[in-house]
């Protein structure tokens, strides 16, 4: 019988994890000399409230078929993935360090060779799609296990995220929630001036989703919105995120999409996540 | 000279077929774009709609959930037409399916230019190309119905990426009721000592053809039925070049990325002998399949002249 949970961390000590885990985020993508910053910062308290808070799993057993799945569909975003997995018990935390370096066991974007992982990830507007593969085999095969799908902003901006959208509303998929990182910010400059996604929430409500918003860094605030049961169809939560959360100089800072921290900013930003 | 044989649509076969798996293969799951008639999976539809899944003509989707399905432990069947089949969902196929190696099965209707009327757009002559450069899968065109049968039992029992090619219009059946098709491994349905043709799908008929006009005029041609893409059964494709020293491929597809690339380069690499390829060069227009066939030398003529070509050239 595999472990139907793991022990629930209280809102504190999501506080004190989610601290610990930005700066494993920084020191991995520093090491690396590459990487996702401001989007691992800004979803790792979402990862935490699902991992240590609601899903259910049993990292001994990752392909476990009664587990509740997390489809990490902005795969960029990894390092936040993978401090989270590795807290959860899927690895051993020593091979944060094998990022993106050759023959490591945590590939550059999210890949399935990693324990816990369960799409191959990169290319962006995916992986709500894959979620529903697996919400829709969930039903067929009467399992009570929920789906859930972490999207970046930018990314719905690929139509795939909405063909996805219309398709699970149809086939009554109740056992998948979407998370949509709401920064605002993508990979050139904020989304707003690259394609508006306003009114986002209406968007969704007319595909057919419920839609519950929250601040995606309030721990007690994600959790009620993950827990908040679904009526008869598929679930969003707009998370309102900070892109480069905890760190002053990169907090809503575009130049933090997509590269490593010089060995100067890794100091200042240590330090203030102390 | 054409011989006369008996015609069947592939795809209906494919329907069928698949219609008598439901109860072996509890995990098959049939997903379908809006095109379910003319794949013939209606036929599923209409007898497990708990294990069918529409999604309109959106193929990126239907891709991505199918990999999700599999990954999850189901076998689905995907299928529409070949042109939207295999190029729209060309990113989901590579990052979805492909690289993860996911159990996704994508079958294919109205391929090629059989398609005719409809036309260009409508004419699958590159969908061979993307598929075998994807390293995961498995890439089939069955000769006929009898064929078909098989690779679609074949299909549901092997796990992998898989990806088959089938026509809209009746093509002639090649092959008898003792004929055991296996996945990788060429059948060489005639043999000859002078030249090898080299086919695949609606060539394989022309090919026997082109091989008894050849024995009229004392060549002895050996016909290669190469069914599986890949992985390509090398060694059938080396042998026929040592054997017989020159070879023609022939298939209803673009000049580049299909079987003629496929053949050429086991041929480069191992033992090179001349090759001559009967195949499209480029876009053609609306009209009759069988017009169109003959417009661009996709006949029994147009392959017994290449094998003619490309002895001279031994």
């Amino acid at each position: 019988m595999a472990v139907v949970t793991q022990p629930m961390l209280s809102v504190e000590e999501m506080r004190a994890t989610a601290l610990e885990s930005r700066r494993e985020i920084l020191k991995m993508i520093f090491d690396a000399g590459s990487g996702h910053t401001g989007g691992s910062l800004s979803e790792i308290d979402i990862l935490i409230s699902l991992y240590f808070g609601v899903m259910r799993y049993d990292p001994a057993d990752p392909k476990w078929s009664g587990r509740d799945r997390f489809i990490l569909s902005k795969g960029h975003a990894s390092p936040g993935f993978y401090v989270t997995l590795a807290r959860a018990g899927y690895f051993d935390p020593v091979e944060l360090g094998s990022y993106r370096k050759t023959d490591g066991l945590l590939q550059g974007h999210a890949h399935p060779m990693t324990p816990g992982v369960e799409m191959n990830s990169g290319s962006l507007g995916m992986g709500l799609s894959f979620a529903l593969g697996h919400a829709l085999a969930g039903k067929m095969d009467g399992s009570d296990y929920r789906v859930f799908a972490l999207l970046g902003d930018g990314e719905c901006q690929e139509g795939e995220v909405w063909e996805a959208a219309m398709s699970a509303a149809h086939h009554g998929a109740d056992n998948l929630t979407a998370i949509i990182d709401r920064n605002r910010i993508q990979n050139d400059r904020f989304t707003d001036e690259v394609m508006t996604l306003e009114p986002l929430a209406d968007r969704w409500r007319d595909f057919g989703w419920n839609v519950i918003s929250c601040d995606g860094h309030e721990h007690a605030d994600v959790l009620h919105a993950l827990s908040a049961s679904n009526t008869g169809g598929p679930t969003v939560i707009i998370a309102d995120t900070v892109k480069g959360k905890g760190v002053s100089f990169m907090e809503n800072n575009p130049g933090f999409h997509g590269r490593a921290p010089t060995a100067e900013e890794y100091d200042a930003a240590l330090k203030e996540l102390a | 000279m054409t011989t006369n044989r008996e015609s069947a649509a592939t795809r209906e076969t494919y329907g069928r077929t698949l219609l008598t798996m439901a109860e072996e293969h509890p995990d098959i799951v049939v997903l379908g774009g809006d095109l379910n008639v003319s794949t013939f999976v209606h036929l599923w539809r209409d007898q497990h709609p708990d294990r069918f899944f529409d999604f309109g003509p959106a193929e990126q989707n239907i891709v991505g959930v199918a990999a999700g399905l599999a990954a999850a432990g189901k076998i689905p069947f995907v299928s529409t037409f070949s042109v939207f089949g295999t190029g729209r969902p060309y990113d989901q196929l590579r990052v979805l399916v492909s690289q993860p190696s996911l159990n996704v099965k994508l079958i294919c209707t109205h391929a090629g230019i059989l398609t005719g009327e409809d036309g260009m757009s409508a004419h699958s002559i590159e969908d061979l190309s993307l598929m075998c450069s994807l390293p995961s899968f498995s890439v089939v065109t069955p000769a006929d119905a009898p064929e078909t049968e098989q690779v679609i039992r074949s299909a549901a029992a092997t796990h992998g990426p898989l990806y088959v090619r089938l026509s809209r219009a009746a093509t002639p059946v090649v092959h008898t009721d003792g004929y055991r098709f296996q996945m990788g491994k060429a059948e060489t349905m005639r043999e000859g000592a002078d030249v090898s043709i080299i086919a695949c799908g609606s060539l394989v008929a022309p090919a026997l053809d082109a091989a008894e006009t050849l024995t009229g005029q004392g060549v002895q041609a050996r016909v290669i039925n190469m069914h599986t893409l890949a992985p390509a059964d090398e060694a059938a494709i080396i042998s026929a070049a040592r054997e017989t020293g020159a070879i023609v491929t022939a298939e209803e597809h673009y000049v580049h990325g299909g079987l003629g690339s496929v053949v050429a380069g086991a041929v480069a690499r191992n033992h090179p002998v001349p090759i001559e390829m009967v195949a499209l060069h480029g876009y053609t227009s609306s009209g009759p399949a069988n017009e169109l066939m003959a417009k661009n030398g996709l006949t029994a003529d147009g392959v017994a002249n290449a094998a003619l070509r490309v002895i001279k050239r031994k």
